[in-house]
């Protein structure tokens, strides 16, 4: 089970309060984990990665762990205590703008 | 009981602002899709209850929520906006070519006769369509694949598909405007498309035959005369009684020709009304006036409507789809202000008052009649 949190704006399009919980089948990556979230919430497809694409926008990051996660290639495994659920894989929106 | 229903777009959010017919008291809701962009809100001629919002941030992209109960309600569509096959490019400000890409819907316009079916005008401009109540879109591609396309190049605000009008009288027929490209028109429902700016006449473009490259603000369509349109252009307000084969000035006596919304009386057809700006570098009301401007002769005599309106130190804008009409016995006119006010008159612009002061800026304003 891996845990993840969307910032506020996605938490009310997808109605969901506090972390989003989900079961992503083998190796967990940035892109199995959108692959997952985005099927559980198909109004999500877009907002976090162009739904062609899959490249993130430009104002979203991806953290974990205290690390910054966001220029990694989609495929390379989340660390172990997020495909563990220890820790949740954090979808930020840029502090840019007003 | 009759009554109205006023939706309005801000830069954050949506608001649902419903009177009955006196149009004295009014019961405000919202923000819907708080902290969103809402660039257009609209109802469906066919059932008043569905409307159709967008919903946009820079940072997550764009969204279509739906109303089956007339706004109390809403659902995010899933439904996402593609290009057709490659998107070509178009210019940039600063003459280079630019891939076509997708920003954000400006305006929805439901269907006259079906609630299931709406068309949205994008950014980078470009028609879609939706036939499923908004759950799924595709694009109309033959607009963005012209042969003038390439040379299409953004306004100010963006190179937006700002303005969609579907003719009641002939059902194939779709007038649209892009900024800064011009007007076109489909008499196939969207299969073919041509420019339809004869008679526009821009600074900055020499050549007055130009097919392409008119900054259009908004056109205005009265239902029962599909083929006089008005246009509030960048600079000078225009008429055409042709559908668009040949456009004339009607900016007569108006203290500034520029300006961003029109909009024709629900039961006067010559009947006209516009909010002059000061200047394209300026964007505020002329000598700190708020005055909405009324033609009864289909331009060229404009008489200024300011009771009700603030007259000294006002620098609020009218942005292009932030006016409307009502079709109550006595017309109602609605406007909003960058500033957050919306102002309404049941007199058809006589005199006016603001339903409420302190919205985010208004970003667009529709007027369903309820009966």
């Amino acid at each position: 089970m891996i845990r993840v949190v969307l910032p506020p704006h996605l938490r009310n399009l997808a109605q969901v309060a506090g972390a989003v919980e989900l079961d992503v089948q083998g190796v967990a990556t940035a892109q199995s984990v959108l692959d997952a979230l985005e099927s559980r919430y198909p109004v999500l497809r877009g907002a976090i990665r162009d739904q062609t694409t899959h490249q993130r926008r430009a104002l979203v990051r991806f953290f974990a762990c205290e690390q910054d996660l966001s220029l990694d290639p989609p495929d390379t495994p989340l660390p172990d205590d997020v495909a563990t659920g220890r820790e949740p894989f954090l979808i930020i929106g840029a502090m840019a703008g007003g | 009981m009759s009554g109205v229903r006023v939706l309005v777009g801000t830069h954050k959010g949506a608001f649902v602002l419903t009177s009955d017919a006196r149009r004295r008291q009014w019961e405000i809701s919202g923000p819907h899709f708080g902290g969103w962009e809402v660039y257009h809100v609209k109802g469906s001629p066919a059932d008043p209850d569905r409307l159709y919002a967008s919903q946009n941030t820079g940072w997550f992209g764009q969204v279509i929520q739906r109303s089956n109960d007339g706004g109390k309600t809403w659902q995010a569509m899933d439904g996402k906006f593609a290009y057709d096959g490659e998107p070509g490019t178009h210019k940039w400000y600063d003459g280079t070519s630019r891939p076509f890409e997708f920003k954000r819907i400006w305006h929805l316009e439901p269907s006259l006769n079906d609630r299931d079916t709406v068309y949205a005008g994008a950014e980078d401009a470009a028609l879609f369509r939706s036939q499923d109540g908004g759950e799924s879109w595709h694009e109309l591609p033959s607009l963005r694949q012209h042969t003038t396309a390439p040379d299409w190049a953004p306004g100010a605000g963006g190179m937006c598909l700002h303005t969609i009008i579907l003719d009641p009288k002939h059902p194939d027929r779709i007038f649209v405007a892009i900024s800064a490209a011009g007007a076109f028109r489909s008499d196939d429902g969207g299969k073919s498309w041509r420019p339809i700016n004869r008679g526009l006449k821009s600074e900055g473009i020499p050549d007055p035959n130009a097919e392409v490259g008119h900054c259009v603000h908004r056109i205005a369509m009265h239902p029962s005369r599909p083929d006089v349109l008005f246009m509030q252009k960048h600079w000078d307000v225009m008429r055409t009684d042709d559908a668009g084969e040949s456009w004339r000035e009607v900016s007569g006596n108006l203290p500034s020709d520029f300006g961003f919304p029109i909009d024709v009386h629900a039961h006067e057809p010559e009947t006209i009304y516009v909010v002059p700006i000061k200047s394209d570098s300026e964007h505020v009301p002329p000598d700190g006036k708020l005055r909405v401007y009324r033609s009864r002769t289909g331009g060229n005599e404009w008489e200024a409507l300011t009771n009700g309106l603030p007259q000294s130190n006002c620098y609020v804008n009218v942005l292009r789809d932030a006016m409307a009409v009502d079709s109550l016995d006595s017309s109602g006119v609605y406007f909003g202000t960058t500033g957050g006010q919306v102002y309404a008159s049941a007199d058809a612009g006589d005199s006016w008052a603001p339903i409420v002061r302190d919205l985010p800026a208004v970003l667009s304003v529709e007027v369903q009649t309820l009966k």
